[in-house]
């Protein structure tokens, strides 16, 4: 046994194993603990397998392929606390990184889901996270940045912690809560509302490790109580991110450079591209980001290299040719059962032989049999084998969720000639062996019943076809800011109609307030080019001054009707992209608006970049952040005001080194390389004062020695008094807030938004451009508030997918959507009115009025179903028939039988 | 598949079955990933159950309905941790109540009877977002479902009308009308949804269908009593 490194090395594992229990793909191999490699030693397994699989003789192969681009994806590395002593990590063993610690929380973790110490093996009462390890410090061994995901990490883990056991105390120490993301804030209140959770901000220090209790103790210091020492059962340290293993040897390999902290360079124009052309890259290696950022950036540099290789499209697919498929609507139901191991994890705890047995004694099953992993390449080709050779014509798998493998054995059941929709799965994992592990019989009982149930479906199930939808190959894209031009010209760069529309009579949207980035990028002369090349494309049609009156369609087949410069128009589209942008905040507090020494943050851009007098040679200026936002009417990060402040203290440090600045905070959310800056600007004597929302800053005109000033009030949590700052200018970092015809839009397109108003995606993290209508997309502000760079990472995810979408020639829609038996429909309307797709409608006939269902709208969700009296609408797939036939089968016949027994005895 | 396609009859059949105790499961409230929000039609319909299996004597702990996402494990584990619990110490279905089994199996027949006239009289309650807790306990009370089964609305055809022009029949969506050439026309009870489409066609001249509400309906007319003598025809004969 060696210790498992999927598992952080808390567990143990063979030298033959998988490498986790969801691997792509799912198969065992053999690494390099084994003895007969290291020693010529053992062999035993050779002997074992009846098939002859092992073969020691593969050696690893050099390929030479030919590409045309190339995307480096090559991840991250957690950081290694080992680098510094003081973090008593590998030498206390209660101390653990938060990586260990995700392991431990994993039910496939080292102790199945049990949060337990390395010392004895016992749960751990209080536990403390330390935030920003190896982050945010300049001293050697640490990384100058912030990680940029470890404030939200954290939250996630203690959630878990808190799940695992809700008496668990947990305490995090932290600097600054980074809660900048879309529903951050929301979920950082959830974890700080738990009862036993402390958010501490405090820098600390490792104490020492109690010798008898291997506890170990934490000094930290609070402004009411000073330096303490507090003693924990365990330690998290929440570990940054780094640069991937052997960074260096990749960028010389492909020539690429390395910005200073080791990740790619790249700039904030265009940040999937690295300094060599046809070179791309996404996710981490870009800098610190989280999973639905990596999602994004990853379709964008696929999009890129589509706009480099459009010529090559299609030319290396080969299309999948499936046997004809069986008519079998008139035979009797043939149901084969395949009950799956899954290698132990099923195999452990049901017995599967036994339900094998079971399974050939319910009716319609004529041949059952296991398998040790169902969803292996030779399985599905053995299912579709003896499917053909028994002539079954419906398939049970008893394995696990449908959720993951339905799509699999679907294509099985083409491959074996068979309609798809005859497919059923009994969840005997997730539903059986992995809840029911110490109670082996009861679950095979279970086991048998959900196969019993999954049959009595099955044989009821019946062929449906999906039908092919043609694809208009044009877009449109919604909103000409940054994200809908840079989303257009990807689009259109490869080889598609564009039809950008724009509110505005000029292009530009939100940046054409701004004047520079943060890391120093001029935003007009950028916003200049790209809206040259907009305009320039001939396949990108502009319409500006344009409002849109009608949207109608569906995926493939959009119609939109757009009022414009050029009159009235209508776009037939196959794919829409909502990048409408967002507003800002029109503050009503600290005089906005009446007194004209104070500004937005924006407003204050613009003025430094006019060199307007009065603000560049303040002699005090202050900037107040967070307004408008952080508070109960908007319970969100405006995520980009941090960074805008910090710019405009920088740049005018830079034309007055004498001015003095404040900056009011709650949080500074300079996240990833931006921690730089925020680094700068307090070398450079930028004051930083933190507010609580209870003691917000006050603030009111008064003169100071004869002379006017904004007297700004705030208290200073280090002195702990209040500090009265009379400055000439006051700027406020007014929140960045959703646009009030959002709703108007979400309705016109059949999306949906947040609880904050912001567009909503159809997954937070594994669909983050797209939503849950098929076809329309989302990128830029319209989603989220963020930074320039972020933006145009988004708008190539969003073209990259209506790119996917629009090389199509047609679009599958499932064939499991409602249908209306005409007779039986007595034409009450309560479908119609269940339905929030606008997929029904009734229609006059000459018996009446009836239902009428648009196959193509219907996204099967079955609310109709459930809503109509007569039954006369069906989902299919999921009927009334074969959903009762379900639940009837959970009580086995034999119960039945005993029942009736029981009821003619009684009488 | 939503949970809002969860129907009144599917629960009813369950315990029909002799289930002990129904769970129904659905995403978190207001966290639709579509733009249905159908969970709530799943809570609406979880709490008129609860109202009916009440109104019939049985506990209505033994339906419960909880919204969860598929990161929350645990709380799963303990939801139905606890539901398992609480159906055990109700005991077995009925008996737990002290209700006959026989009893109890007339009366849930019956409401299953009434599942299409239930979906009818209570559409708009049931496709309503519920967006307060405390609006639950009483959304559906016991008054209203004592009525609501009390006042059952029922059809019927008077043989003395009935000119057997087999209109009715060819529109009733669930073919529950019996009807032959010169035979007084008869609606099943057992199969009719009350949707009063036969009220609504039969034409005005004959005027044959009454609809009648809370009182049984009378006995149709024996088979070799269907006859329709017109009174026409009989002049002429």
């Amino acid at each position: 046994m060696y210790p498992d490194r999927f598992n952080q090395e808390i567990s143990k594992n063979k030298a033959i194993h998988i490498h986790f229990a969801q691997a792509i793909p799912l198969v065992t191999y053999i690494d390099e603990s084994c003895l007969y490699l290291k020693e010529k030693k053992c062999k035993i397994c050779t002997a074992v397998c009846e098939n002859n699989a092992i073969d020691f003789t593969q050696k690893a192969e050099k390929l030479e392929v030919n590409v045309g681009a190339i995307i480096l994806s090559p991840g991250l590395e957690p950081y290694d606390p080992k680098l510094r002593d003081e973090y008593g990590y590998g030498k206390f063993q209660n101390v653990v990184t938060s990586m260990d610690y995700e392991r431990l929380l994993s039910a496939s973790g080292p102790y199945e889901g049990e949060i337990l110490r390395a010392s004895d093996k016992k749960h751990p009462h209080r536990i403390a996270w330390i935030q920003c390890v190896g982050s945010r410090q300049v001293t050697p061994g640490g990384n100058s940045y912030c990680s940029a995901v470890c404030c939200t990490y954290t939250q996630k883990q203690v959630i878990l912690t808190k799940e695992h056991d809700a008496e668990a105390e947990c305490t995090i120490f932290h600097n600054d809560i980074r809660s900048y993301g879309k529903d951050f804030e929301r979920y950082f209140e959830r974890a700080e509302n738990l009862a036993g959770v402390r958010f501490i901000r405090s820098y600390v220090s490792i104490g020492k490790e109690d010798p008898k209790t291997k506890n170990v103790s934490v000094r930290y210091s609070t402004p009411d109580d000073g330096v303490q020492e507090e003693e924990f059962d365990m330690v998290v340290l929440s570990v940054g991110l780094t640069p991937p293993a052997g960074f260096k040897g990749l960028a010389d390999k492909f020539g690429i450079e390395l910005n200073s902290h080791g990740f790619c360079k790249s700039n904030t124009s265009n940040p999937l591209e690295t300094t060599m052309p046809g070179v791309y890259v996404s996710g981490a290696f870009q800098g610190p980001v989280d999973i639905p950022e990596s999602v994004f950036t990853a379709s964008g540099a696929g999009s890129q290299v589509g706009e480099l290789l459009n010529c090559r499209r299609g030319k290396l697919t080969t299309e999948r040719k499936y046997p004809l498929e069986r008519d079998v609507s008139v035979e009797e139901p043939k149901v084969g059962v395949f009950v799956c191991h899954c290698g132990a994890n099923i195999s452990r705890v049901v017995n599967v032989p036994s339900a094998v047995e079971y399974a050939l004694t319910l009716p319609n099953v004529v041949y059952a049999q296991n398998q040790l992993f169902s969803c292996a390449t030779n399985s599905a080709k053995e299912i579709s084998d003896l499917a053909k050779e028994k002539g079954l014509n419906r398939v049970v798998i008893a394995a696990c969720s449908p959720r993951t493998l339905e799509a699999l054995f679907r294509d099985t059941l083409r491959e074996a000639g068979i309609n798809q929709y005859y497919l059923e799965m009994a969840n005997i994992r997730e539903q059986c062996s992995w809840v029911h592990s110490k109670e082996k019989e009861e679950a095979l009982e279970k086991a048998n019943d959900l196969i019993r149930m999954a049959v009595a479906r099955a044989s009821r199930l019946e062929a449906l076809e999906e039908f092919d939808l043609p694809v208009n190959k044009q877009a449109l894209v919604v909103g000409g800011g940054i994200a809908g031009m840079t989303c257009a010209l990807s689009i259109a760069n490869q080889g598609h109609e564009v039809h950008l529309v724009e509110r505005e009579a000029d292009l530009g949207g939100m940046a054409r307030r701004i004047h520079t980035t943060l890391e120093g990028m001029d935003v007009q002369a950028y916003l200049r080019d790209l809206t040259r090349k907009v305009y320039k494309h001939p396949a990108v049609h502009v319409y500006t001054s344009a409002t849109i009156t009608e949207a109608t369609g569906y995926v493939g087949n959009f119609v939109t009707r757009v009022k414009s410069d050029r009159g009235l128009t209508e776009i037939k589209h196959g794919a829409t992209v909502i990048a409408t942008g967002t507003d800002l905040y029109k503050p009503t507090e600290y005089l906005y608006g009446q007194d004209d020494r104070v500004m937005t943050h924006l407003e204050l851009e613009e003025r430094i970049n006019e060199g307007d007098e009065r603000v560049v040679n303040a002699e005090s200026l202050v900037m107040i952040q967070c307004v408008g936002c952080r508070n109960e009417e908007r319970n969100y990060c405006s995520r980009v005001c941090c960074g805008e402040s910090i710019k405009n203290a920088l740049a005018l440090k830079e034309k007055n080194p004498q001015m003095d600045i404040y900056i009011l905070f709650r949080d500074i959310r300079t996240y990833g390389f931006k921690e730089d800056y925020y680094r700068e600007a307090a070398s450079k004597d930028i004051r930083f004062i933190r507010w609580e929302p209870q003691d917000k800053p006050e603030m009111e005109a008064t003169k100071a020695d004869g002379k006017p000033v904004l007297r700004v009030t705030v208290t200073d949590p280090i002195l702990e008094k209040k500090l009265e700052i009379d400055a000439d200018i006051v700027a406020l970092a007014a929140a960045v807030i959703p646009r009030a015809d959002n709703k108007e839009v979400s309705q016109q397109f059949k999306v949906s938004l947040g609880p904050d108003d912001f567009f909503k995606e159809a997954h937070v993290k594994l669909r983050p451009v797209e939503f849950s209508a098929d076809g329309v997309y989302l990128c830029g502000m319209a989603h989220y508030p963020k930074h320039i760079s972020e933006t145009i990472n988004q708008a190539y995810g969003a073209a990259g997918r209506v790119v996917t979408l629009l090389s199509h020639d047609t679009v599958v829609a499932s064939g499991s959507v409602c249908v209306v038996e005409e007779k039986r429909c007595m034409g009450c309307g309560q479908c119609v009115s269940a339905c929030t797709y606008r997929a029904i409608e009734l229609r006059e006939t000459r018996q009446g009025k009836k239902s009428v269902v648009n196959p193509v709208l219907c996204k099967g969700c079955g609310l109709c179903n459930a809503k109509c009296p007569s039954g006369a609408i069906q989902l299919k797939h999921f009927t009334d028939e074969a959903l009762l036939a379900q639940i009837d089968a959970a009580v086995p016949e034999e119960d039945i039988i005993e029942q009736i027994d029981a009821a003619v005895a009684v009488v | 598949m939503c949970s809002g396609r969860v129907d009144l009859e599917f629960i009813l059949r369950a315990f029909s079955n002799g289930m002990d105790g129904v769970f129904i499961g659905g995403c978190r409230l207001n966290e639709c990933n579509y733009t249905t929000q159908g969970n709530y039609h799943a809570l609406n319909t979880a709490l008129l159950s609860r109202g009916l299996i009440e109104h019939i004597g049985l506990n209505p702990e033994r339906l419960s309905v909880e919204f969860m996402s598929a990161g929350e494990g645990i709380r799963f584990a303990e939801v139905t941790n606890e539901f398992v619990r609480k159906v055990k110490e109700l005991g077995p279905l009925g008996d737990g109540e002290g209700i006959d089994k026989e009893e109890l199996k007339s009366n849930l027949a019956n409401l299953r009877r009434l599942v299409p006239y239930i979906k009818q009289v209570k559409h708009e309650k049931l496709g309503k977002p519920l967006r307060n807790p405390d609006e639950y306990e009483t959304y559906f009370t016991s008054e209203e479902i004592d009525s609501l089964i009390r006042d059952e609305v029922s059809y019927y055809i008077d043989p003395e009308k009935c000119q057997a022009c087999m209109i009715c029949a060819r529109r009733c969506p669930v073919e529950a009308i019996i009807s032959a050439r010169n035979q007084v026309h008869i609606i099943e009870q057992d199969k009719c949804i009350k949707c009063g489409t036969c009220l609504e066609v039969c034409p005005t001249k004959f005027n044959a269908v009454r609809k009648t509400s809370g009182e049984p309906v009378p006995p149709p007319l024996p088979e070799d009593e269907r006859s329709i003598v017109r009174a026409s025809k009989e002049g002429v004969a």
